[in-house]
């Protein structure tokens, strides 16, 4: 198995503030990797460190082959490396349709403008958004700007893709339809990162997970190993019996 | 390419067409003073768009390049003889090349701080043309008359100067329209809208918006030479008049900033606003309502600033979905 | 040249920065509370001079007490400029509030042009010269520094002392969270207004007792201001006396060395530069 990404002892400090501590892995082609850890424990900020909006003060991040730790974010998704926000960041006064042709012409293909708006109806069609393509991106409600979020990294046809708690604020029909969604995506043969506090969908759907607490990495393993590791049940989910129930659910 | 056919397009064109033609086929003097001043608002418009209105950066010293462009221009004819069309691309690379090395450096600052370097930067080549030997200093470039005499005299001259103006102003919209339209207009666009997100996506932003701002200086670096040969001589005081940056501004808001149409709309009702002020005999009280001008510009800009920011082609499309097809 | 013309120079250019400085605090003050950068700064500055000239010249009123009156007009007069032109696009991208406060600067130069027409006015107010030691100095100048000194001393007892002026302060920390605890925001960010608008008002005075002046001189200022400004630290009040100083001993030592005509190119290039390498400021400020 041929490895997409590798992280290596990466730092990342913000003043005083070490946000990242050593955080080493490798990501095989074709895997999910769940990200998972308390809020403020550096998730969010590993994204950004791998995708160049930070850089990381020690450490290496090789992508491909290539060391990318000091490429900017435009490099990155150059590369085939493309990501999703949190806080969803739709492109307003753009149509949706406008939205998802950004990732397609500046993107891993560097596509032309009428191959890339092909390419967005398709996306949005995947995703299930083909009946808002000429509308603004503005006027879409939380979830179906989350869903442009996931078709804009889509249409650029990426290698890797994070995915930064697609499935926060969506009501449980709209979270079965989007972890379909990601499910979906790796048959496609894409990698995936995701970062999510839904444990039941993370645990679900991940190949691994990664534990991360005040920036630290505390565990690494399967999910089954990650619910019943000592560490990880007393950082992260407080008691031993949610982590049976966690399990039980499934 | 079917974005050609865009009615939109046409609806500009036929406007700044029938603006630029009316004077030459009447051959009417007093129609062409009023239309070049109209078409050089306009392509002014045009361009300050590019940078303001698509890519989403404020510029205050958008006149540097105008006068920047004009002076190198004089200075092409004055001291090398240079005819006219090679002066007024040289006033367009002399702008482009500021806009270039600027470009990558002041386009780093966001927002306020962006305006403000651009007002700095104006000032900064204003004060240093001011102590410029080669530019005349102080006083300026004045043109020999003998520079006109090889143009079939100053009447010809200016009947000249108003055909390069026309020009200008078709390539200006047709520029603006297929950087709008194209792949790099795209790009501008997401840059507007969410930098970060653009950077993310894979917009190489820095090139990217350095390019924007080269292809929106060298314009008004051409109409620059224009308008100074038209007027025989340039200043440092008329050249970097930060006020005519602020009326490109206020004609964009006007109109409707990154609209295709807007710039026109906006620098036609303005300059014709401005026109009936100047020319209207009604009196305040012992003063000619002229002197008001400045203050009826600023009353208006105000209006348009709290009540409809949008512009009026940007009222427009917001206010009726079917026209966001028609008018780009 | 000698030494005590060198130390004439700087020492002047001491004095006359202090007035800088008051000017750029209201710039400075209206930024940090508001983040508006306030085009209309320069137009006010020259009402502050037309002012003094008119109480002065026409009234036969002690500049120093037309001075009180003036920064009194002026205060109102930005409460009522907040209130007709800034409240309604406080929360619109900048380019709304920079071009509010333009148009303000349109109509106030477009009014006193046709009222006052651009025919230089002098005051023609002097208080002798003191001489201390080898120095001789104009008296207007060094009144004028003293009194920019006390007022920047109350301004500042006013900020740290007072309930309204701690919620000042809170306002420019975090505006939503100074809301959330109850300060009534809109009333804070039109009194601040009010406050820069007044210092403008009172360096424009200032300045109308020791130079010539036309309804247009206060852009001058205005960009004066926004050197010291980004030299002391956009938003940062005190930093914008320090600015001054710098900026006054610029212009003070520099014609020395170089035509005095080569000095605001010196100014803008190093506004440019510091706007690029640090664009809080010098000395810091609000970021």
């Amino acid at each position: 198995m041929s490895i997409l990404l590798q992280v290596q002892g990466v730092i990342k400090r913000f003043g005083g503030l070490q946000a990242l501590t050593q955080v080493t892995f490798d990501l095989p082609k074709g895997q999910i990797l769940g990200l998972i850890g308390p809020n403020g424990a550096g998730k969010t900020t590993l994204f950004n460190t791998i995708n160049g909006v930070y850089h990381p003060e020690e450490g290496r991040i090789i992508f491909r082959g290539q060391d990318v730790t000091k490429k900017m974010p435009y490099h990155l998704a150059k590369m085939g490396m493309a990501r999703t926000h949190q806080i969803v960041r739709p492109l307003n006064e753009l149509t949706v349709r406008e939205n998802v042709m950004v990732g397609s012409c500046f993107g891993h293909e560097n596509q032309n403008l009428s191959n890339a708006a092909r390419i967005a109806d398709e996306t949005l069609a995947f995703v299930g958004l083909a009946a808002k393509a000429d509308q603004l991106a503005g006027t879409l409600n939380v979830a179906q700007k989350k869903r442009l979020e996931m078709a804009r990294a889509l249409a650029s046809h990426p290698h890797l893709l994070l995915l930064d708690e697609v499935l926060a604020g969506l009501n449980p029909s709209e979270v079965d339809g989007m972890i379909q969604t990601v499910l979906n995506i790796r048959e496609q043969g894409v990698t995936i990162i995701m970062i999510e506090h839904l444990m039941k969908a993370v645990m679900n759907v991940s190949d691994r997970i990664i534990v991360l607490d005040y920036g630290e990495q505390i565990a690494e393993g399967s999910p089954s190993e990650i619910v019943h590791n000592e560490k990880v049940i007393e950082a992260y989910l407080g008691d031993p019996r949610l982590a049976e129930r966690l399990m039980e659910e499934e | 390419m079917k974005q050609w056919l865009h009615p939109g397009f046409w609806v500009a064109l036929l406007i700044v067409l029938a603006l630029g033609l009316a004077p030459i086929f009447s051959q009417n003097a007093g129609l062409r003073e009023t239309g070049f001043t109209i078409l050089l608002a306009i392509s002014m418009a045009i361009s300050l768009n590019i940078i303001m209105g698509y890519t989403g950066y404020v510029s205050f010293g958008h006149v540097v390049f105008y006068g920047l462009g004009g002076y190198t221009g004089m200075y092409l004819m004055d001291t090398w003889g240079a005819p006219l069309p090679l002066a007024v691309l040289g006033g367009g690379a002399a702008a482009a090349l500021l806009a270039f090395l600027l470009g990558k450096a002041i386009l780093r600052l966001r927002g306020a701080y962006f305006a403000l370097a651009t007002i700095g930067v104006n000032e900064a080549v204003r004060t240093f043309v001011s102590n410029f030997k080669p530019f005349g200093g102080p006083t300026g470039i004045e043109l020999q008359f003998s520079v006109y005499k090889q143009y079939g005299g100053a009447a010809d001259a200016l009947w000249l100067t108003y055909y390069g103006v026309v020009g200008i102003a078709v390539f200006a919209l047709v520029f603006s329209y297929y950087i709008k339209t194209s792949k790099f207009g795209l790009g501008l666009m997401s840059i507007r809208e969410d930098e970060d997100a653009a950077e993310v996506m894979g917009v190489v932003t820095p090139d990217t918006k350095t390019l924007a701002f080269v292809a929106s200086a060298f314009l008004p670096g051409m109409l620059g030479v224009l308008f100074f040969f038209k007027n025989g001589n340039v200043e440092p005081s008329d050249a970097f008049r930060l006020g005519f940056s602020i009326e490109s501004l206020v004609m964009i808001m006007l109109g409707g900033q990154g609209t295709l149409l807007g710039p026109v709309i906006g620098a036609l009702g303005y300059q014709r606003l401005r026109g009936l002020l100047l020319t209207s005999d009604v009196m305040i009280g012992s003063l000619p309502l002229k002197d008001f001008q400045l203050v009826i510009a600023g009353l208006l800009m105000l209006i348009i600033i709290l009540f409809i920011p949008a512009g009026l082609v940007g009222w427009l499309r917001q206010r009726f979905a079917w026209l966001r097809r028609i008018l780009v | 040249m000698n030494a005590g013309a060198i130390l004439t120079s700087l020492v002047d250019g001491l004095l006359i920065g202090v007035v800088y400085g008051i000017a750029a605090m209201g710039l400075n003050l209206i930024w940090g509370v508001m983040r508006v950068i306030n085009l209309a700064h320069g137009a006010l500055i020259s009402l502050g001079m037309f002012g003094v000239y008119l109480l002065f010249s026409g009234l036969g009123l002690n500049p120093y007490l037309a001075l009180v009156l003036v920064a009194l007009m002026g205060l109102l007069m930005g409460i009522l400029i907040y209130a007709i032109a800034i409240t309604r696009v406080i929360n619109a991208p900048y380019l709304s509030t920079l071009l509010a406060t333009f148009s303000i600067n349109m109509i106030v130069i477009g009014l006193g042009t046709a009222a006052f027409t651009t025919t230089p006015r002098d005051t023609g107010f002097s208080l002798g010269n003191v001489e201390v030691g080898p120095l001789t100095l104009q008296g207007t100048r060094l009144i004028a520094a003293l009194v920019t000194l006390i007022v920047t001393a109350i301004l500042y007892t006013f900020l740290y002392r007072t309930r309204t002026g701690k919620y000042i302060r809170a306002v420019s920390n975090n505006r939503s969270a100074a809301e959330l605890m109850g300060i009534p925001s809109s009333r804070i960010l039109a009194l601040s207004f009010g406050i820069g608008t007044m210092l403008a008002a009172i360096a424009g005075g200032l300045i109308a007792t020791f130079f010539s002046f036309t309804i247009l001189s206060g852009d001058v200022y205005q960009q004066k201001s926004f050197i010291i400004g980004v030299l002391g630290g956009l938003g940062n009040p005190l930093g914008a006396l320090v600015g001054g100083l710098i900026l006054g001993v610029l212009e003070g030592v520099l014609p020395l060395a170089m035509p005095n005509t080569w000095v605001p190119v010196i100014e803008f290039v190093l506004f440019i530069l510091i706007l690029l390498v640090k664009p809080s400021g010098l000395l810091g400020g609000k970021k």
